[in-house]
């Protein structure tokens, strides 16, 4: 997708003033976050294996390319076959050369955030190849012609309203009379219509939450079903998958698949976890005749072995934005990317440069809530502090924040002169303000004012303050 | 040079990989020890209480569960449900000797049974289980020329027959039985299926048989066997 990060603080302003999406991203604030607390709460080890989980991450990343041999050599074994891509250019390649092999014309696809990634669905469309979601929520967003707003719930930002009138444009068999107003009726329309798309797939193309190198076999973790239909009934069953998902057992997987439904959605596990190992055997009555792992690099093994390779341990459970005070204000097409929220602002300037999203890891208000909640233990703020620090090396920060953190550091490095300074604003605004004790505009803070009133200083710094207490009760100062 | 040798070679350089720094001995023992983490206590029982512990566990993501006292007694707890359901006689059975050895015929004369994979028409379907895990409520179920997956996945219900004895408490002892019986290898497909198909895409709220069966029905058989 054409990356629109740049632009965070306009989409970010765009979306505060969205009524009908400010409505929709209620259920996040409100829902999230209970959950996740009291699945946690159920269970006394949860931060224990929270250690584990990320133990066993540091422990892969660090042996990772050992690991994807190991992989691939299992995956061969058991009659499926790795195609390394480098970039997201080489995976489109090899998906449409699969394809093409087998003379497909739908594909239908479960919930891949490396297939937005690599903007899969646009380019299957222009090669005559039907890309067709078959997650409720990938549905209801292919159909709106939107990316995803959330790496679990990508359709987390429409409401009830907004999926029926977009059912009843694209559903040519609706009849008016037919209610669609209620959730259940909705989820029962999208099963009817999604059920033959399966049947008739020639392709079905799933993502992947782990890769296991002990025995070659692909992870999904779904609710409702959708990824085992795509995977099972086609000809094929093509995995997209970026090879930081490798762990190297199924007792690696168990541990961290403790916290990753928890963190997630607050389930204690998902409806369905399902492992795949190669194609379908010779007796077997169903399943896929091909099995095709898309292995994805596109920019990852260069974050190895620097200060963001903490970020490759992220298993996708959403905690940190659902978590976000400003990911719940603005949204996540604000992003203008593939990942939003905490995580998004951490991995987008690795994957797409500093120059495109250098503006995301400004969108923090560094309250640290993401790092609390993070299954993975990943220090999302200090990450985001590497990139404002690079972001400032390179000259990227605008003119007027520029000067400001210069005249900031200037006095900061001078502590006389910043007292003076400090005790002599807050003298004046102190003053300026005694009669409202706020202000509804100030020079300079118009950004600030335009959407709150700034609180009007006591009159006196705190160091000031400070030390005149101590002084009473005959501390030094 | 190929994308493989680009991607792993880019791994080495910045994992600053020499030979001899003792990583493949450590992939290696990783690898063969198998090493287990932190098991919940919640499952680490036996007996009563950890069939108890799976009941409520399926219970709570919405299966629902019969408990019957032995084999027998299976047809027509399987009729019985599906009457109480609204459901019409009528099921599609996993080929597996296990099911294929309970008196269908004699115990429940109308139901009309067929063998095989599913078929987009079938709206109920019978499958046994390979291992059932107390911690999460969780089933594990597994392809195979006895037990298609399209089973598990495209009718509406789906009934499933457990023995007590195959109830473990963690999932860990779950992938111990699995080696063991396949020697190491792993089926096609693993599926650990807890509750039925659920949704919460639109608007957060709850929606059950998104994709996947509506409703998860287990029939738990409780012949004498211990769980392990």
């Amino acid at each position: 997708m054409q990356a629109t990060s740049h632009a965070f603080k306009d989409n970010a302003h765009r979306a505060l003033q969205d009524t009908e999406l400010q409505r929709a991203m209620g259920h996040v604030r409100s829902g999230f976050i209970d959950k996740r607390q009291q699945a946690a709460d159920r269970l006394p080890e949860f931060e224990q294996l929270r250690d584990e989980a990320k133990a066993i991450k540091d422990h892969t990343l660090a042996h990772l390319d050992l690991y994807l041999e190991r992989y691939e050599a299992k995956v061969t074994e058991n009659g499926g076959k790795v195609h390394w891509c480098a970039n997201a250019e080489e995976a489109r390649q090899a998906v449409l050369r699969i394809c093409r092999s087998l003379n497909a014309r739908t594909a239908t696809k479960g919930k891949s955030m490396i297939s937005e990634e690599i903007a899969l669905n646009d380019f299957l469309s222009e090669q005559g190849i039907e890309p067709v979601e078959t997650d409720l929520g990938e549905y209801i967003i292919q159909i709106r012609n939107e990316p995803p707003s959330h790496i679990i719930a990508p359709a987390v930002h429409v409401t009830k309203e907004q999926v029926e009138s977009d059912f009843r444009r694209v559903h040519g068999h609706l009849s008016p009379e037919r209610p669609l107003s209620e959730p259940t009726q909705l989820v029962d329309e999208a099963r009817q219509v999604l059920r033959q798309r399966y049947l008739d797939a020639d392709v079905g193309i799933t993502g992947a939450n782990f890769l296991i190198a002990e025995t070659g076999t692909s992870v999904i973790v779904t609710n409702e079903g959708n990824g085992d239909l795509t995977q099972t009934l086609p000809k094929a069953h093509i995995v997209i998958a970026s090879l930081e998902k490798v762990v190297p057992t199924l007792e690696d997987c168990s541990t961290i698949l403790r916290v990753l439904a928890r963190s997630a959605t607050g389930q204690e596990f998902s409806s369905y976890t399902t492992f795949s190992t190669g194609p379908r055997r010779a007796d077997d009555p169903d399943g896929p005749g091909e099995y095709h792992v898309i292995l994805l690099d596109n920019g990852r093994s260069s974050m190895l072995g620097t200060e963001f390779q903490d970020m490759l341990r992220c298993i996708r459970c959403g905690a940190c934005m659902n978590h976000c005070p400003v990911y719940h204000a603005v949204g996540g097409h604000s992003y203008g990317w593939v990942y939003p929220g905490p995580m998004g602002a951490v991995l987008t300037p690795s994957l797409i440069g500093v120059h495109e999203a250098g503006h995301l890891p400004n969108a923090s208000t560094f309250c640290g809530r993401c790092e609390a909640v993070c299954p993975m233990r990943i220090p999302l703020p200090k990450m985001m502090r590497h990139w404002r620090e690079r972001e400032f090396e390179q000259h990227q920060t605008p003119p007027k924040a520029r000067i400001g953190i210069e005249a900031w550091a200037f006095l900061a490095k001078r502590p006389r002169l910043y007292r003076w300074a400090t005790s002599l604003g807050v003298r004046f605004l102190g003053r300026a303000g005694r009669k409202r004790g706020r202000f509804s505009n100030l020079p300079l803070a118009g950004g600030w004012t335009a959407h709150r009133e700034m609180p009007a200083p006591a009159g006196r710094s705190f160091q000031a303050l400070w030390a005149e207490r101590q002084q009473r009760s005959g501390g030094a100062p | 040079m190929s994308a493989r040798e680009t991607v792993l070679g880019g791994l080495r350089r910045s994992l600053k990989r020499q030979p001899g720094d003792g990583a493949e001995a450590a992939v290696e023992a990783r690898l063969r020890s198998r090493v287990r983490g932190t098991v919940p206590q919640r499952g680490q029982l036996s007996g009563e209480a950890l069939l108890q512990l799976f009941v409520n566990q399926a219970e709570g993501v919405n299966a629902t569960v019969t408990r019957v006292a032995s084999s027998d007694d299976v047809p027509g707890a399987v009729a019985d449900y599906l009457r109480q359901s609204n459901l019409p006689l009528q099921a599609r059975l996993a080929p597996h000797p296990d099911l294929q050895a309970l008196p269908w015929a004699e115990k429940v004369p109308m139901l009309e049974l067929s063998e095989g994979r599913a078929a987009p028409e079938d709206r109920v379907s019978v499958t046994p289980a390979f291992a059932a895990v107390a911690e999460t409520g969780t089933l594990v179920l597994h392809s195979g020329p006895q037990t298609p997956t399209t089973l598990n996945f495209l009718p509406e219900t789906h009934v499933v027959v457990l023995r007590a004895g195959q109830v473990a408490g963690a999932y860990e002892e779950v992938w111990d039985r699995l080696r063991e019986v396949y020697d190491g290898t792993m089926p096609r497909t693993v599926n650990m299926i807890t509750g039925p198909s659920r949704t919460g895409d639109i608007e957060q709220k709850l929606e059950l048989g998104a994709h996947g069966p509506r409703r998860l029905h287990i029939v738990l058989v409780e012949d004498g066997t211990e769980p392990a």
